[in-house]
């Protein structure tokens, strides 16, 4: 299934945070494949992560519990743990 | 951009993999302030952190301290002191509820029905003429005695600047036991004659050391990176010092900007209350700090730092797979 503008938009920001944080070189957040395995092939560790996590949480305004840290294996399963969040905060409110 | 995978062939990426979620959340505990040695150079009793905190005596609080510790993610508990052998139902409480190293002399043999299994390091400072000079007596002979062949035990051997020439026979006797060995350098922080490294004594014991992994691979766990990193002091061109420890204790590290560290770690007294500053002694001058351990860490804690080459990234895996086999998360 195509992925939605929204989407799109969302893997491109978190593309950019990560690339930000973890100062990156010779990739843009168009060229990231958000399918490419954080710790696996990027090399991100613990620390890195935590560090990403704080932005995230001040750019979406949800709580990422450490206990998770280990289901953000891309920049994909990011964007749908962060909509996942966000929905359930819009449940909650309603 | 370099990824793992194209830095690194089949073989090399299987290993990382190995380790790669480790996750390896660690802390030191000082067990007890009371040790059946009085070692030259030791930096528990040259820096009085012995009289930090008054030890927690209610072997019911220590269990409920590791249960906290347990929860705040900790899963590798380091047992030093004084001897924490001094105490085994304090090292009880940690072996029932996290994987647990305990440093120990070797004097006191830990009962293997009562711990299983548990990872002990015996300190080893050099020959009999070493650790009669250093430690008042020949703890190796005892030692060895005790844990021959003991399948979940090694010798941490802190090399001295007199050892020069003379580990091979070191090494060959802790094979003859049927033991593994860890090399380090002694960091005097007494400051006992003709202990203190120069820095063509450090490219001396380096070859040795390399040496030594080369002939007996066996029985020595270690990396020749290791070897560069701890004789050296410097990784990837950057010097070892106070701005780049990784074993700083957290809720008292205040360093600005903050390198990269060990997530959670903390060394407690045995007040189960005080915190250390670091790993190893307050001070101790960080610039010319040998713990071997921190300087694993500040490997461990800089792998992207390490991507810049395969060989860069080969180093950390060695490195990483060094310290897992130490602390068995992987096996020898």
């Amino acid at each position: 299934m195509p992925e939605s503008k929204e989407t799109r938009e969302r893997i491109l920001q978190i593309a950019s945070i990560i690339i930000e944080e973890l100062k990156l070189e010779e990739i843009t957040p168009e060229s990231f494949d958000p399918d490419l395995d954080l710790v696996d092939e990027l090399g991100v560790d613990s620390m890195d992560l935590a560090t990403v996590a704080l932005v995230l949480q001040d750019e979406y305004g949800v709580f990422i519990d450490e206990d998770d840290y280990p289901k953000l294996k891309t920049v994909r399963l990011i964007a749908e743990y962060l909509q996942s969040r966000l929905q359930g905060r819009k449940g909650k409110d309603a | 951009m370099q990824t793992v995978s194209t830095l690194l062939d089949q073989d090399w990426y299987e290993r990382y993999k190995a380790i790669s979620r480790l996750n390896i959340r660690s802390s030191i505990y000082d067990v007890t302030n009371q040790c059946n040695l009085r070692c030259k150079g030791c930096f528990f009793f040259s820096s009085d952190e012995h009289k930090a905190a008054p030890e927690e005596e209610d072997v019911t609080r220590w269990e409920a301290f590791v249960d906290r510790e347990q929860a705040r993610g900790v899963n590798l508990a380091i047992l030093i002191g004084g001897e924490p052998t001094l105490y085994l139902d304090r090292v009880e409480a940690f072996y029932r509820r996290l994987p647990t190293y305990c440093a120990t002399n070797g004097l006191i043999k830990i009962p293997r029905e009562r711990f299983p299994g548990m990872m002990v390091g015996i300190s080893l400072w050099g020959d009999e003429e070493d650790e009669r000079l250093l430690r008042g007596k020949d703890a190796f002979a005892v030692s060895s005695r005790n844990y021959a062949g003991d399948p979940d035990t090694y010798y941490l051997y802190t090399i001295t600047p007199r050892q020069l020439g003379r580990t091979e026979r070191i090494i060959r006797k802790i094979a003859d036991t049927g033991l593994k060995v860890h090399m380090q350098l002694l960091s005097n922080d007494e400051e006992v004659d003709g202990f203190s490294w120069t820095p063509s004594q450090l490219a001396d014991i380096r070859v040795e050391m390399d040496a030594m992994l080369e002939s007996y691979p066996k029985t020595v766990i270690s990396c020749r990176y290791y070897h560069e990193i701890i004789t050296t002091g410097r990784m990837l061109g950057r010097p070892f010092a106070w701005n780049e420890c990784p074993s700083v204790t957290e809720p008292l590290d205040d360093r600005n900007p903050r390198p990269k560290r060990l997530i959670r770690f903390i060394r407690w007294a045995a007040d189960l209350k005080t915190m250390h500053r670091c790993c190893t002694s307050a001070t101790r001058d960080c610039t010319t700090c040998k713990d071997g351990a921190a300087h694993m860490s500040w490997v461990m804690v800089n792998k992207r730092a390490h991507m810049r080459s395969a060989k860069d990234l080969q180093n950390w895996i060695e490195v990483y797979e060094m310290f897992a086999k130490l602390y068995r998360f992987i096996p020898w």
